[in-house]
């Protein structure tokens, strides 16, 4: 691991999923059993620039979730590097059995790359906005489960899959994001990345909840309060070593996801700490379902925010 | 109602131009089919939706909600003010159609394929109910790939379901190109056909033949019925006719004069 944290983040000019097209792209150029999978996607996504470079080995496989599934695994069992892309729901939910038994119960190799995390799926709505995508993920034994945090951690972490065999999961925001390191930066799996200390209290995020955790702990330094800011990407496995030190030297942690409290990095935290005394407040979806409307609607809606992560802290302090 | 099509279209336009975005290829080329079923087919009740003895409609191509929102305004089921607030805040109509929210919607759908087993649920209930309502859904062509519309298909033709009527929107295009270039369905009448359901093709934007095939198909003993609908996708909007780019489509200032133009030619049509 050697990270470059970024002084002043701020939103990305590079969308994630053109790091998706050009990374694969230039890893494809190496290894030939890479192969690109879509389900009638590729327009959402924006491949156009992989299939062009390498249209031998990229599939539209057409609208069959599942039976894509099946075929990564098929494409797997002869040696082949399928990486799988569809909207979140439908990479996980929508083929959940294909996935669990074709892939992860039969010791396959398969990169599954699930867009829309959370409220970012926005105008399209309920059926499209996974809040349980890590929560389905985590429940197959062996698979690792990751939520990148900007497109410098997407584009090292697609490498590393590349060259590591099994069932991985990568759930991404398709648009721009807050870049939070600098290029080249090289993280590790399994462990988290600590992005601010502080001793009052730590926040634990995923995904678009980090750059809401690092507003948060600026807002509360002025009131004295400090407050930690910790990158969890690999929610499967999870820093467990990391989440217990954060027990003993903090008074209280707050996890924050953009996914349903019940299944995520909240519950993974939790499940860390069994045996730790520690106090753990989960800020995340409340068990709902998704609906249609704006990001920033969508933010309020469901307290996906700074605002909640300060009330939530003030409160448990 | 006269000139429901042509009213069907206008309201699509205005209620997309308005959020500035949607799907609008998918909408446009169901518009004379649903003209024909509100217009001349359907029994239902725009005053009391969830009337029991009503006939039903599955839209499993959830994301044409515009289409079938605008048809179920026009019909009375709610204000037509309510189409302008498609995709905002806390709206009753959200891009894919959803029946705990919009009065007149049988179904929450917008994962492809999975509407047509709930259309054949609906018929199946029916059935055992010994009434007589009549079940109608839409399929897109892209979405028939889905394996699970094949699963309803055969089970629909094993247990009879006569009162079924499911339709095809042949428009050629999915998401990301044509379906024949993405995975080619062959002639989907002969397909259906070997699969004992009573199967035709019709010009889907000929309302005459289209209640033509609807009248045949539910004088059809023991057959659930497909009629494969030939469609333009985006039919009525020019210039994103025959544009692979037109299954959702975020509007250009240019794009949104000429939207405009053909509400105004239409409504001179009316
Ligand atoms: C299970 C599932 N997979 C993918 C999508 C994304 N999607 C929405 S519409 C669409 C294309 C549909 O094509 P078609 O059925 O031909 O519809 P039409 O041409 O009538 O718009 C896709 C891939 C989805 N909504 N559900
Ligand atoms: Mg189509």
């Amino acid at each position: 691991m050697s990270i470059l944290l970024k002084q002043v983040p701020a939103l990305a000019k590079e969308e994630m999923r053109k790091v998706y097209s050009n990374t694969m792209s230039e890893l494809a150029n190496e290894n030939k059993n890479i192969v690109l999978m879509e389900a009638d996607l590729m327009g959402a996504i924006a491949t156009k620039g992989y299939m062009d470079a390498h249209p031998d080995r990229f599939i539209n496989v057409g609208i069959m979730e599942q039976h894509m599934m099946g075929l990564a695994a098929g494409l797997s069992v002869r040696g082949m590097v399928p990486f799988v892309h569809t909207f979140g729901p439908f990479a996980t939910r929508r083929s959940y059995d294909q996935v669990f038994l074709s892939l992860g119960y039969a010791g396959l190799n398969a990169k599954i790359i699930g867009s829309d995390a959370g409220i970012s799926a926005s105008h399209n709505g309920g059926t499209h906005m996974p809040f349980e995508d890590i929560g389905l993920m985590r429940l197959i034994p062996n698979a690792t489960v990751l939520e990148m945090s900007d497109h410098v951690m997407f584009d090292d972490v697609l490498k590393q899959v590349t060259d590591t065999y099994g069932l991985h999961y990568i759930r991404i925001v398709r648009k721009n994001m807050v870049q939070l390191y600098e290029a080249g930066s090289k993280f590790e799996i399994g462990k988290g990345i600590t992005l601010r200390e502080g001793n009052d209290a730590v926040i634990i995020a995923t995904g678009i909840m980090i750059a809401e955790a690092l507003k948060a702990s600026e807002e509360l330094k002025k009131e004295g309060i400090n407050v930690g800011v910790v990158d969890m990407f690999t929610i499967k496995p999870l820093d467990t070593k990391l989440v217990k030190e954060l027990a003993k030297s903090t008074k209280l942690i707050v996890t924050a996801e953009n996914h349903n409290i019940i299944g995520g990095l909240g519950s993974a935290v939790l499940e860390a700490l069994e045996d730790v005394p520690s106090k753990v407040k989960r800020v995340g979806v409340n068990d709902l379902f998704g609906q249609v409307g704006p990001q920033d609607f969508l933010q309020e809606e469901y307290k996906l925010t700074s605002k909640e992560i300060i009330r939530v802290i003030k409160e448990n302090l | 109602m006269e000139n429901l099509d042509k009213k069907i279209r206008i309201e699509i336009i205005k209620m997309l131009v308005k959020r500035g975005f949607g799907h609008i290829g998918g909408s446009m080329s169901v518009v004379e089919l649903l003209a024909v079923l509100y217009g001349e087919v359907m029994n239902v009740d725009p005053k009391n939706p969830n009337w029991e003895e009503r006939d039903y409609l599955v839209l499993s191509k959830g994301h044409a909600g515009p289409a079938l929102y605008s048809t179920l305004a026009l019909k009375g089921f709610f204000d037509k003010e309510m189409l302008m607030t498609l995709n905002e805040p806390h709206t009753n109509l959200p891009s894919h159609c959803d029946r705990q929210k919009t009065p007149g919607i049988d179904m929450t759908t917008g994962s492809l394929g999975q509407g047509l087993s709930a259309a054949v649920g609906i018929a199946q209930a029916i059935k055992l109910q010994g009434k007589n309502n009549r079940v109608f859904t839409i399929v897109g062509d892209g979405e028939l790939q889905e394996g699970q519309c094949f699963e309803a298909l055969q089970y629909a033709a094993h247990h009879e379901l006569d009162n079924l009527v499911v339709f095809v929107d042949e428009n050629k295009l999915q998401l990301d190109g044509y379906t024949k270039d993405i995975c080619k369905q062959g002639d989907l009448v002969t397909k259906f056909n070997t699969f004992d359901l009573h199967t035709v093709r019709c010009d889907g934007h000929d309302m005459k033949a289209i209640k033509e095939s609807i009248n045949n198909a539910l004088v059809t003993p023991h057959k659930p019925s497909v009629i494969v609908l030939d469609t333009i996708k985006a039919k009525g909007v020019a210039f994103l006719e025959n544009d692979l780019g037109n299954h959702h489509v975020r509007f250009t200032d240019e794009q949104i004069i000429l939207l405009n133009e053909i509400v105004k030619e239409l409504e001179s049509e009316l």
